[in-house]
């Protein structure tokens, strides 16, 4: 092993009010598949109120900072010193909506190697290896990283399985002197609460992009209550004003896991493939042979949407 | 005030695939170009912003780095009624760490009060541009904004965040800042005809590439990953695929 990969990989915890993500967990797998030591590091007022004494950390080191709750100025104030101070070869952070309001902003400053939303990972001799997708997702791409740098990887929720409990590691603390951040946290404001609850559903109906016009949606009401099914919709649907937040599927939505899933006209972004993939069955209908919904399917269709919705009427 | 918007031409892939001979990319024969998404609805908060703080001296200016076809992605925003557009000429994809390196002197020229980008780009879905250039250009910012609202005089706003599952983190921040935009934040305009020969005519100031730096990563291989085993497809017309479907949906449901 050479010098550069005793360092081992730094792993930050994720954690919101007061509780540990499970993206943390598969951080640590990920970490683990690159061989080396591998430290995970809690910034918060208290550290030692997250366990992430996991299997595969060697060592855990505590960041006390005074805020609670996730700043960007903070977490990269942090990060900079842990890496200043413990050459770590490579940082793994969640693809995370937090994480993506520093992590660059570290990688920029001190030069790294970087990519985000890695969804494979390995070490090759002593370099390190990334896979990730393209042009919505249709091509794969693996990533080669500068020579004798460190490496700073926003790695997918849900790419790796987690780590479980029961690890022996060490735990450390690390003292920081950090500078209150520019951005400040106020408050949260829990998502608005629909009509019906998706994630209770055994059947969801799920419209996209495909519809193409508001005036469509009826139609799907109509087929979905012909069904027995409830209606849930991907992103765009929602960013357009047609449908609540409530009855959004994905990462930014709520995460689904029905009996069956129907899914008319969704492309399958990365995001919305994370808040429905483990349902129980995943049918697809899409114009598109390449849509990356038909990757997580288990049943798909090359067809026009209304057409099939037609026929669908017809037996109902 | 002063607003930059970073704005970038994205690739589109149709139904097919072939790779360029290095295998490095794909051939651009099978690429579409279009105005990035999340680019539209900074483009439309901008516009929104100058008309919610009505002060005389606004200006909205558009910076994109790319080749001359980007040019088109620039004109929808100025059609849509940006002031000036300044393209940075480059040609070829760049890591989202390089593309920062390029776009943060012309941005800090325009010495502006707020920068805003979009969350990310829908061909490399990478999020990092926008936090890497606030970093390069020494400003706060934040990432993934669903909603902003400013304080009297537009000195400081509060934001929020739309974090994972709709959680919302609301946030304060001073200006100068940079903020990226998350879609649904807004509903973008349509540009008029009139106002898309307009943009037509105007002049966007083409300026030399600085000094990017070592690429923050390089691709050696890309390539169609291998679908999943299970996806098993329905064949036939309409009325077969609706029948099958129907099927699957009656024994799952058991």
């Amino acid at each position: 092993m050479s010098a550069a990969t005793m360092n081992g990989t730094l792993v930050v915890a994720e954690h919101l009010q007061g509780k540990l993500r499970d993206v943390t967990r598969e951080l640590v797998t990920a970490a683990r598949g690159l061989g080396g030591p591998v430290a995970i590091a809690v910034i918060a007022p208290d550290p030692s109120q997250f366990d992430v004494n996991l299997e595969g950390v060697d060592e855990i080191v505590g960041v006390p900072v005074a805020q609670q709750e996730f700043e960007n100025d903070v977490y990269q104030q942090a990060l900079e010193a842990l890496i200043a101070e413990r050459h770590p070869d490579a940082v793994l952070l969640g693809f995370t909506v937090n994480s993506m309001g520093y992590g660059p902003a570290v990688a920029a400053k001190l030069g790294l190697g970087f990519a985000s939303d890695v969804h494979g990972l390995a070490r090759e001799g002593d370099a390190i290896v990334a896979t990730r997708s393209f042009y919505g997702g249709k091509v794969d791409a693996e990533l080669e990283f500068p020579a004798g740098r460190a490496v700073l990887l926003l790695v997918r929720p849900t790419a790796f399985p987690p780590a479980e409990n029961g690890g022996s590691a060490a735990t450390t603390q690390f003292a920081v002197d950090v500078q209150p951040s520019r951005a400040r946290h106020l408050e949260f404001q829990e998502a608005p609460v629909g009509d019906v609850d998706i994630t209770t559903a055994d059947f969801l109906l799920s419209i996209g992009r495909g519809i193409g016009e508001q005036e469509a949606i009826p139609q799907f009401e109509q087929l979905a209550e012909k069904l027995g099914a409830i209606l849930s919709v991907s992103r765009p649907l929602v960013d357009a004003g047609w449908m609540p937040n409530a009855r959004q599927v994905g990462q930014s939505g709520k995460t689904v896991k029905p009996k069956v899933y129907l899914a008319l006209g969704i492309s399958g972004a990365v995001q919305h493939l994370a808040g429905m993939k483990t349902s129980e069955t995943i049918i697809a209908v899409n114009t598109d042979p390449e849509a990356a919904i038909f990757k997580v399917a288990h049943f798909g269709a090359v067809a026009d949407l209304f057409d099939v919705a037609e026929e669908l009427e017809k037996l109902s | 005030m002063r607003i930059v918007v970073c704005v970038k031409q994205v690739a589109v892939l149709g139904d097919e695939v072939e790779f360029a001979d290095d295998a490095l990319d794909v051939d651009p024969d099978y690429l579409d170009f279009a105005l990035n998404e999340w680019d539209s609805y900074a483009t439309e908060e901008a516009l929104r912003t100058r008309e919610s703080l009505d002060a005389d001296d606004d200006e909205i200016v558009v910076v994109s780095v790319g080749d001359p076809r980007a040019e088109n992605a620039i004109r929808r925003c100025l059609a849509m009624g940006a002031d000036r557009a300044i393209r940075v000429d480059r040609s070829g994809s760049a890591d989202p760490i390089t593309l920062a390196r390029l776009l943060a002197p012309v941005v800090q020229r325009e010495a502006p009060d707020l920068v805003f980008c979009g969350v990310q780009s829908s061909d490399a879905v990478q999020a990092a541009t926008g936090t890497a250039l606030a970093e390069l250009l020494g400003l706060p910012r934040v990432a993934v904004v669903t909603r902003i609202e400013w304080d009297p005089g537009g000195a400081r706003a509060t934001v929020h965040r739309e974090l994972e599952g709709g959680l919302v983190d609301v946030t304060e921040v001073n200006l100068p800042a940079l903020l990226t935009i998350q879609t649904g934040i807004n509903q973008p305009r349509y540009a008029t005809l009139r106002a898309i020969k307009q943009a037509e005519q105007k002049e966007i100031e083409v300026v030399s590439p600085a000094e990017g730096g070592e690429p923050a990563f390089r691709v050696c291989r890309m390539f169609v990953p291998p679908r999943e085993e299970g996806a098993q497809m329905l064949d036939g017309g309409p009325a077969d695929i609706a029948r099958r479907i129907r099927e699957i949906i009656e024994e799952r449901l058991k």
